[in-house]
């Protein structure tokens, strides 16, 4: 064990750190999950991208700067506790870049990273259907063949889209194949919410943000990928066709551990809950002591997952990364997160239905157990491939 | 930045686990149990020690782990043990293993009497086992074979002869525990370290206890979580293994999970008693996390075995009454959070 930064890596975080003092606005930047916030917000990604912090983990030709994935820990640890805006290309340059890596052919990763990272082009994820949330190998979205112009016609319905409203692409999975049952027989495919027979409504989410879509596709022609920048312009298939399942799955496990929530950002709440059970006790409010034992289950709790991630990072490093076992940080994180949360808001009492960050950041958590596939899913997930009970 | 056993320690751990599953395996488990038990004479005429176990753990020179070089050991630091402590937990290992092999070598190897010395090569070799307690009047496990006590009071840690303390027997849940409290009031000639010549080494005594007793419950924890994998896999109702419900997966996995999260903080807390930082707050954030988490996993399991689990003839209850005790030893699940309570609100 070794649990120690190296000279380079603090000095890694020295250059984090002092490029975010200078950087980050002093006042926080509306909701990114508004139309006004978002404008801001893209602003925002403009500058972290022009001095090289957008996608810090990807190489130097994708706007990355070739950092090993420790130091991209310590590039969010930072992030965070700068208080620096929320990440809106976040889908795209957590959910599906390591997708296109995977899958991607060259040319693909050529066109498209560099996009993204630039923030040029916004992704949304479009998965979830009226009736495929949870039981996402239900999708009935279909693509279907066109020979005589050349590529696939996409038809269907997506919701729960976040930022869809905002965004400039969707990625997502298709049925390609109908006689297929469930997860086989489904492809991934990336279209321009701008092709003609996109239709996209946002609407409100709990927290009254307008946060969330539904897009509508109505015969969206995708054409097939002839290596031009047109045709990719226009859309693509990541991996191959009726393979899309498990291409998906490859996000998901992004999407569950590592990347999507990374222990910076609890550390940053944690500390200000710290804060502010400090000023309460100060100003001399009457706190019940299961209150201050909430205060510390949370603090513990978030060392726990700093300590678990830096574990799971040796593994990666060392290459026996986690697999299904991410489904336990996913549970974890999701529910520290509204414990943390719950834990400010009675420290506030009476107060914590006043409008402000708190009350935001609550509502805001309570999306955690549900998005990235619901913490019923992922306790199935930990019993049944973890654990090893039965399926049937 | 490098978080995990390295390979020697790692390939060590494995070693002990084998050696483990050979001799503490579960008929050696049930032996150590003693007929004084009333209520549970249907288990062993034990003495709480599996001294097959022992001797291999000697002979590995696990004993000698953290015992200085100069004193016959392996002079290794406490991140080399705390996986072994995980695998003792696991096995259900009654002896004083923590004790002997970790809480009191570092304490022993910093006291400057020629006693210490002594006792120190003694463990190596695996001659004696040290009980220890905290306070006055403590209550020790396996304190009728003891050979020697470690009282550690808050201004002195004291070695006691164990054929000269007055101990009196007491019945545990645990029928492998064989407690004793020992009666003794503290006198200067039994002192081998004083706060004032090192109390952090009194301090470290005290998070090691936590720390060690904290991964010897996630060991037991894990234990308890795959002997109930194994039965709901095989019990069958309705027609199905009652593994395939969710109800009971969902249960199995929030046992997991609390043991998942409470592992690499006594890891973490393993980790500065190696290289000598304070551990006051890392020991009590695993030791509390441990705690409630064995707690947890006993209740679910016990739970998860319906009426079989609910006996003496099945073998949870082996290691479901360890973790009662354990998990309330050293400091339980509350006084654990309070350290760390204090520690960021109060001072």
């Amino acid at each position: 064990m070794d649990l120690t930064w190296s000279e380079s890596e603090q000095h890694f975080r020295e250059e984090c750190r002092e490029w975010l003092r200078a950087n980050v606005p002093a006042e926080p930047l509306p909701s990114g999950d508004t139309s006004e916030g978002f404008a801001v917000h893209l602003e925002w990604e403009y500058l972290l991208h022009s001095a090289g912090w957008a996608v810090v983990s990807w190489p130097a030709a994708y706007g990355g700067r070739d950092a090993t994935l420790w130091e991209w820990l310590i590039f969010e640890e930072e992030y965070y506790a700068a208080g620096a805006p929320q990440r809106i290309t976040q889908n795209g340059i957590f959910l599906l870049a390591p997708t296109i890596f995977e899958f991607g052919s060259r040319a693909q990763q050529d066109y498209y990273l560099p996009r993204m990272s630039a923030a040029q082009d916004l992704w949304c994820q479009g998965w979830s259907e009226p009736n495929a949330g949870s039981d996402l190998a239900g999708i009935k979205s279909r693509a279907v063949r066109d020979d005589e112009r050349g590529g696939w016609v996409l038809s269907g319905q997506k919701t729960w889209t976040t930022r869809g409203a905002f965004s400039t692409h969707l990625f997502g999975l298709f049925r390609t194949d109908p006689e297929a049952e469930r997860h086989r027989g489904l492809t991934y495919f990336l279209a321009p919410l701008t092709a003609e027979g996109m239709t996209v409504r946002g609407f409100g989410r709990l927290d009254g943000d307008e946060g969330f879509a539904e897009v509508f596709l109505d015969d969206v022609f995708v054409p097939d990928d002839d290596g031009t920048t047109e045709t990719m312009a226009a859309g693509g298939i990541l991996g191959e066709i009726g393979q899309g399942w498990g291409v998906a799955m490859s996000t998901t496990s992004s999407e569950r551990g590592l990347t999507l929530r990374s222990p910076g950002r609890f550390r940053a709440a944690a500390a200000r809950l710290l804060e502010l059970a400090h000023d309460q006790i100060a100003a001399g409010v009457d706190l019940d002591p299961a209150v201050l034992d909430a205060v510390t289950d949370a603090w513990i709790d978030t060392e726990a997952y700093a300590l678990y991630t830096l574990r799971d990072v040796t593994g990666v490093v060392e290459g026996t990364p986690a697999g299904a076992r991410s489904s336990y940080n996913k549970v974890f994180w999701s529910e520290l997160d509204v414990r943390l949360h719950e834990a400010a808001l009675d420290l506030l009492g009476a107060e914590a239905e006043l409008d402000g960050s708190w009350m935001h950041g609550y509502e805001f958590s309570l999306s955690g157990p549900i998005y990235a596939g619901t913490n019923e899913i992922q306790r199935n997930i930990i019993a049944e491939r973890v654990l090893g009970l039965p399926r049937k | 930045m490098r978080f995990a056993p390295t390979e020697e320690q790692a390939e060590f751990r494995s070693a002990v686990k084998a050696l483990l599953a050979d001799t503490c395996d579960i008929v050696a488990v049930r032996a150590s149990w003693g007929g004084e038990v009333g209520r549970h004479t249907d288990v062993g005429q034990g003495n709480g020690r599996v001294e097959r176990a022992w001797k291999g753990l000697a002979d590995m020179g696990v004993l000698g782990l953290l015992v200085p070089e100069a004193d016959g050991g392996m002079g290794m630091t406490q991140d080399a043990f705390v996986g072994i402590a995980v695998e003792a937990g696991y096995a259900g290992l009654p002896d004083p293993l923590i004790e002997t092999a970790a809480v009191a070598p570092p304490v022993l190897a910093s006291s400057s009497e020629p006693l210490a010395s002594e006792i120190l090569a003694r463990i190596a070799c695996g001659e004696v086992t040290v009980g220890v307690g905290f306070g006055e009047s403590p209550i020790v496990p396996c304190a009728s074979t003891a050979d020697w006590f470690l009282i550690l009071t808050g201004s002195a840690a004291h070695l006691l002869d164990a054929s000269a303390a007055d101990i009196t027997p007491l019945s545990s849940v645990d029928g492998a525990r064989h407690l004793g409290r020992v009666n003794w009031n503290a006198d200067d000639s039994t002192v081998v370290v004083s706060s004032d010549s090192d109390a952090v080494a009194l301090a470290a005594a005290r998070n090691a206890a936590a720390t060690f007793s904290a991964a010897a419950l996630v060991g037991l924890s894990h234990r308890m979580i795959d002997m109930t994998v194994e039965y709901v896999g095989e019990r069958r109702q309705f027609g199905v293994p009652i593994g395939s419900f969710q109800a009971v997966k969902h249960e199995l996995a929030d046992a997991a999970l609390g043991v998942e999260f409470a592992e690499p903080l006594a890891f973490n807390a393993a980790h500065l008693l190696s290289v000598g930082e304070d551990a006051t707050v890392a020991a009590s954030m695993a030791k509390s996390r441990a705690s409630r988490s064995s707690q947890v996993a006993s209740d679910v399991c016990l739970q998860l075995h319906g009426a079989i689990g609910y006996t003496v003839e099945h073998d949870l209850h082996l290691f479901m009454k360890r973790a009662w005790a354990l998990s309330r030893q050293y400091g339980d699940f509350r006084t654990h959070r309070a350290v760390v309570r204090r520690a960021l609100l109060e001072d």
